[in-house]
């Protein structure tokens, strides 16, 4: 287990240092000046060259990539150009809202997916099976502004069930002010018994995070039952059938743990495309996260914040992997001895 | 234990396995002989009901239970307790992500056996197929095939089945193994009264257990018999291809079934 989670960890690194190559390729090759785009476009030239010599531009690319790797590990992930703020700050306070959101989907999509890709194979061939193969396949294909759009119209502005845009009720900041710690209002609030934002919060989640869930339910539903159709027809299941045990508990109590390594494989696939999906839907319903930071930043060609956005989804991406592959280990012996 | 009438196994219109009478008593090691595809498997699965995808009529009964006609709750009960599967890849049978101690725990508590009773069934069933009792804890991926195949017979002495149903049981083992796992289900068979249902196409093997052979070809049965008579005087001629096939050392006589010996 422990070979297998420090190459794992190798690979990581090594993911997330192709990464810092690429970000960097990408801030020289965007077009525009930098220098331009910093001090604007009405700069005089002394402006311009003080620019260039505080972003380093006048050195050569080697040296310019070894001072941004190493600005980046020490911590300093460049300014903004439109915030004037450094990234990482810009990253902190925008990031949580979004992981909130998407952490909030996934567990929807988790809890609903993994159920309906059981009964699925259950009744596999069966109506059950049809509609629940026909419903994650529209999930799936629905183009997400759209389910945004539609739902918001539906249960916000029309019969007003849930609120129409925002994280949380902003008058309540007079009434009941959060104390914050992390940044994810939900655990703010929870943690420090702010029960007024905390509902406010919930209330303000269900709509953006029934969108994005619906891409992953629908993957999460259609692997589950696929995964547990291959499992169920392997020669143990047969054993199992024939000690006695009927279907839904050779596909629940046998087949499900096995078939879960791929499924558990996808949630960290789908988790970093939901926070870049969740975007579009973090713009529709005026969440707080980070969509509405990359969105300004391309807008203003603001290379530095788009290469932090990028480097974060990245790693982002590589730490829900090595999750992933924790978890693997904890539920297949198979993994652990490897 | 096992009382098979006019069985037939039909896939659309293809007859994939029919057998006209077949009996195995307590006691009694029967064999199915034949190549892949001729319904000696389908009939040994047929069963206990677990042919998936096809037709089958006639008459399966398993001590009083009828197999094709009872409840599927019925069918469930006889599953394991009444009659037990040990198939050809030992290690594929097992569930890979549960140790063999927790598969043996919940096969036990589905026929009803729980606590005390269930570890004292475990412990002897595993010491009867000659397993050290560690082997519970393990999980399939630790054990070699031989004690996999061992393991699978402990479970149907755990759940005390009186039958026994291998299909290819020694096929996926080396030749040592094939002899150990032969050997412990003979000493069942001869201790404990066990029936033997044995399918397999190795004839040198099923003529060290088999006391009667049934031969089957593309679904039908060709010939059946006492296992001596059907070795040393086979009437058909596919029986005799077979035997004919069996390898033999050279300078090497007496081994061979069919070879009356001089």
């Amino acid at each position: 287990m422990l070979r297998y989670l420090t190459r794992r960890l190798g690979q990581a690194v090594l993911v997330v240092a192709g990464v810092v190559i690429l970000t960097f390729v990408i801030m020289r090759l965007v077009p525009g000046d930098p220098a331009v785009a910093y001090a604007g476009p009405r700069a005089s030239p002394a402006e311009l060259a003080a620019a260039r010599a505080r972003f380093g531009l006048n050195d050569s690319l080697p040296v310019q990539l070894w001072s941004y790797v190493r600005d980046l590990l020490g911590g300093d992930w460049g300014t903004s150009l439109h915030t004037r703020r450094p990234v990482r700050d810009d990253l902190f306070q925008a990031f949580p809202a979004s992981l909130e959101l998407v952490g909030a989907a996934l567990v929807v999509a988790i809890v609903v997916g993994i159920p309906l890709g059981i009964a699925a194979a259950r009744y596999k061939g069966k109506l059950p099976d049809l509609s629940i193969r026909i419903s994650s396949m529209l999930a799936v294909s629905v183009p997400v502004f759209w389910l945004a759009l539609a739902l918001q119209t539906l249960f916000a502005s029309g019969l007003g069930w849930f609120p129409v845009a925002g994280e949380y009720d902003a008058n309540l900041d007079a009434t009941s002010p959060l104390h914050v710690y992390t940044n994810i209002t939900a655990v703010d609030a929870l943690f420090t018994g702010n029960w007024p934002i905390l509902g406010s919060t919930l209330a303000h989640l269900v709509l953006p995070a029934l969108v994005i869930a619906a891409y992953p339910a629908g993957v999460i539903a259609q692997m589950t039952r696929a995964a547990l159709i291959e499992e169920s027809s392997r020669d143990h299941a047969r054993l199992e059938r024939a000690l006695g045990f009927g279907e839904t508990a050779v596909l629940t109590r046998f087949a499900l743990r096995p078939a879960l390594n791929p499924v558990l494989s996808l949630i960290a696939l789908v988790f970093a495309y939901s926070i870049v999906n969740g975007f579009l839907v973090e713009a529709v319903f005026n969440w707080p996260g980070l969509g509405r930071y990359a969105a300004d930043s391309i807008r203003s060609l603001d290379t530095p914040a788009i290469a932090g956005v990028t480097l974060l989804v990245a790693i982002l991406y590589v730490v829900a992997n090595l999750a992933v592959d924790l978890v693997q280990g904890v539920i297949d012996p198979r993994v652990r001895s490897r | 234990m096992i009382r098979i009438r006019n069985l037939a196994v039909r896939i659309g219109d293809r007859l994939i396995a029919s057998v006209p009478e077949l009996d195995v008593a307590a006691g009694e090691c029967v064999a199915i002989v034949g190549e892949s595809g001729s319904g000696k498997t389908t009939t040994l699965l047929a069963t206990l009901g677990l042919v998936e995808g096809a037709a089958v009529s006639g008459e399966i009964r398993v001590g009083d239970v009828d197999v094709l006609t009872a409840a599927p709750a019925d069918l469930l009960r006889i599953r394991g307790s009444r009659a037990a599967l040990v198939m050809q890849s030992p290690q594929a049978a097992l569930n890979p992500t549960m140790r063999l101690g927790t598969l043996m725990r919940r096969a036990l508590a589905r026929h009803g056996v729980k606590g005390g009773e269930a570890r004292s069934r475990a412990d002897e069933a595993v010491a009867a197929v000659l397993l050290d009792p560690a082997i519970l804890r393990r999980y399939p991926h630790q054990v070699s095939g031989g004690q996999a195949q061992r393991f699978a017979i402990a479970l149907a002495l755990a759940l005390g089945a009186e039958v026994i149903l291998a299909d290819e049981p020694t096929s996926a083992l080396d030749v040592t193994v094939q002899a150990e796992v032969v050997a412990v289900l003979r000493r069942l068979r001869d201790e404990r009264g066990l029936a033997v249902l044995f399918v397999s196409h190795d004839l040198a093997l099923v003529s060290t257990i088999a006391d009667r052979v049934v031969v089957m070809k593309e679904g039908a049965v060709v010939e059946c018999g006492r296992a001596d008579a059907v070795f040393t005087r086979p009437s058909d001629a596919y029986t005799r291809e077979l035997i004919a096939a069996v390898p033999r050392l050279p300078g090497h006589s007496g081994e061979r079934p069919g070879e009356e010996e001089t």
